[in-house]
């Protein structure tokens, strides 16, 4: 396998529990992802399971409690200049203006106003997003406060993107066309990235390989590498064949279909 | 309000107020109500007229409109800096909050013989009621406001390893405005409350100096004068609330700016 971006080595993590006498809550259980550079790896698994938390433990925002996470070597302690999220949630700042938004991290990182608003320019157009600049985010739809979410993660110009279930909240064919989007960029600039999706097809025709992950505490369970060429080309991956069998397969694994009565 | 209301609203919500006040004047004397129980809006006219030129009703006014205004910045901005503190501290929150709680629920006004005794017959015990009664209404809210920023937001901030300063000035110090502003709203008409029931206790300034005299004197359209005073400068500075409002908030939604 070669040099890994991000790595992580049998990460576990508890939370303390809530009352007083119950046992501490294992929210994963011995996880270890490694991503190569420039690679795009889904991660799948029940509602629940823990993807959020290995979401946080990767920006840092957590700790593992035991376990290492490794962005190039270096151990993640807190967060850092490596590692970017986005959310469902669009996290948007509606006092600021589209432009302002996606200028945010490289305003906390202390950038020169003229160099942050050059990026954020330049990234906002390739996020087809031009004109819309100076409005607020709630004179934007969805997809467009999504895209502008993307160009705000893309702004830092992060060694690794963590994503979780960026596209969840949007219409079919709004997702289609940002996974597209997103599938082209990350493509083009050769980025790094972790996918949580709960949507099958989506970790098929996005990513080079795939994490399946167990019920709470969540663990892999397995790993399938997506052996269809064309990853920078979703939109032309679903209608690819192989997808049906990929789909099956993490049918099964995750058990869907199997407990009728309980749908 | 204020250049919300357009044509027909407009026209509809003046003819109300023409025919209140035709029904004012012309009904309490078909009635059998005599003048000094219910004084009809042209007699309240002349009395006004005669209180500008006779009563110092200006400065009265003035008078009453400062304490207003002081009070109500004084009390914002105390409520501002505690709501701020406690937000972002929250075990000194859970410490003082049964304080907090006892001194909300007690009735500010019942302070103001207090504060009368303590500072006498000034305007300062007037704007200090003020103070007391506008406090809590926008230390509340900001309170609640930095406690109910979603913490995704602030989890962003820190992922691109915002210091917590940075985490207050870009995200729960905007975050709040919105709820600060409707808590100043409410400050603004309760300002009006606490001045007038600190003049009513006591001292020879302000408007409500001039309630407790139009009572004694047994002049019912003096007290009508005054208490439309009062209702105006409550308005002002309402509008005035607003106004900032608006400005300060231009970026929210139209929908969401209900003025009342």
């Amino acid at each position: 396998m070669p040099e890994a971006r991000i790595e992580f080595r049998n990460v576990t993590k508890r939370f303390p529990a809530k009352g007083r006498g119950e046992p501490d809550v294992l929210a994963v259980r011995n996880v270890t992802i490694s991503i190569a550079d420039g690679e795009v790896v889904a991660l799948i698994g029940p509602s629940g399971c823990g993807k959020s938390t290995l979401l946080n433990m990767g920006s840092g925002l957590y700790l593992p409690t035991e376990g290492t996470v490794e962005v190039d070597g270096t151990r993640v302690d807190g967060p850092n200049r490596h590692v970017a999220f986005m959310l469902q949630k669009d996290l948007l700042l509606p006092w600021r203006s589209i432009r302002e938004n996606a200028e945010l991290g490289l305003e906390i990182r202390g950038a020169p106003a003229a160099e942050r608003r050059e990026r954020a320019m330049s990234l906002l157009a390739k996020c087809h997003l031009s004109g819309f600049e100076h409005h607020y985010p709630h004179q934007l739809s969805g997809g467009m406060r999504q895209r502008a979410a993307l160009a705000r993660t893309l702004a830092v110009d992060p060694a690794v993107l963590l994503m979780d279930e960026p596209f969840s909240a949007l219409d079919a064919q709004t997702k289609m066309v940002l996974q597209q989007d997103l599938a082209e960029t990350l493509a083009a600039e050769r980025k790094t990235a972790l996918l949580i999706t709960h949507d099958l097809v989506e970790s098929i025709a996005l990513s080079d390989r795939v994490y399946v992950m167990s019920e709470r505490p969540g663990t892999i369970i397995e790993e399938i590498v997506i052996e269809i060429p064309g990853r920078e080309d979703p939109m032309r991956r679903r209608r690819d064949p192989r997808v049906g069998a990929y789909v099956a397969e993490l049918m099964s694994l995750l058990h869907v279909g199997e407990r009728k009565e309980a749908a | 309000m204020l250049g919300v209301l357009r044509g027909s609203t407009a026209t509809a919500s003046l003819a109300v107020l023409v025919a209140f006040l035709a029904a004012w004047e012309w009904l309490p004397a078909l009635a059998g109500i005599p003048e000094f129980i219910l004084p009809p809006p042209s007699r309240v006219w002349q009395e006004f007229l005669r209180m500008s030129a006779n009563e110092r009703l200006w400065y009265h006014s003035g008078i009453t409109s400062m304490e207003v205004v002081v009070g109500f910045l004084l009390g914002s901005l105390l409520g501002i800096v505690i709501g701020f503190v406690l937000g972002m501290a929250p075990r000194a929150e859970l410490v003082l909050s049964p304080y907090i709680l006892a001194l909300q629920i007690a009735p500010k006004v019942a302070f103001a013989p207090l504060f009368v005794m303590w500072l006498g017959y000034t305007v300062y015990p007037k704007i200090l009621v003020a103070v007391l009664i506008v406090f809590f209404p926008v230390m509340v809210n900001v309170l609640t406001a930095v406690r109910t920023v979603d913490p995704d937001m602030v989890n962003l901030a820190r992922s691109f390893s915002a210091t917590r300063w940075q985490v207050f000035r870009m995200i729960e110090y905007p975050a709040s405005l919105a709820p600060l502003f409707s808590g100043l709203r409410i400050a603004a008409t309760l300002a009006v409350i606490g001045v007038v029931v600190g003049e009513l206790v006591g001292g020879n300034l302000g408007l409500g100096y001039l309630l407790t005299y139009g009572e004694g004197q047994g002049n019912t359209a003096m007290v009508f004068v005054t208490i439309i005073l009062l209702t105006f400068i409550g308005i002002v500075a309402y509008a005035g609330v607003v106004l900032v409002e608006r400005r300060v908030l231009h970026y929210m939604p139209k929908a969401q700016h209900a003025t009342v």
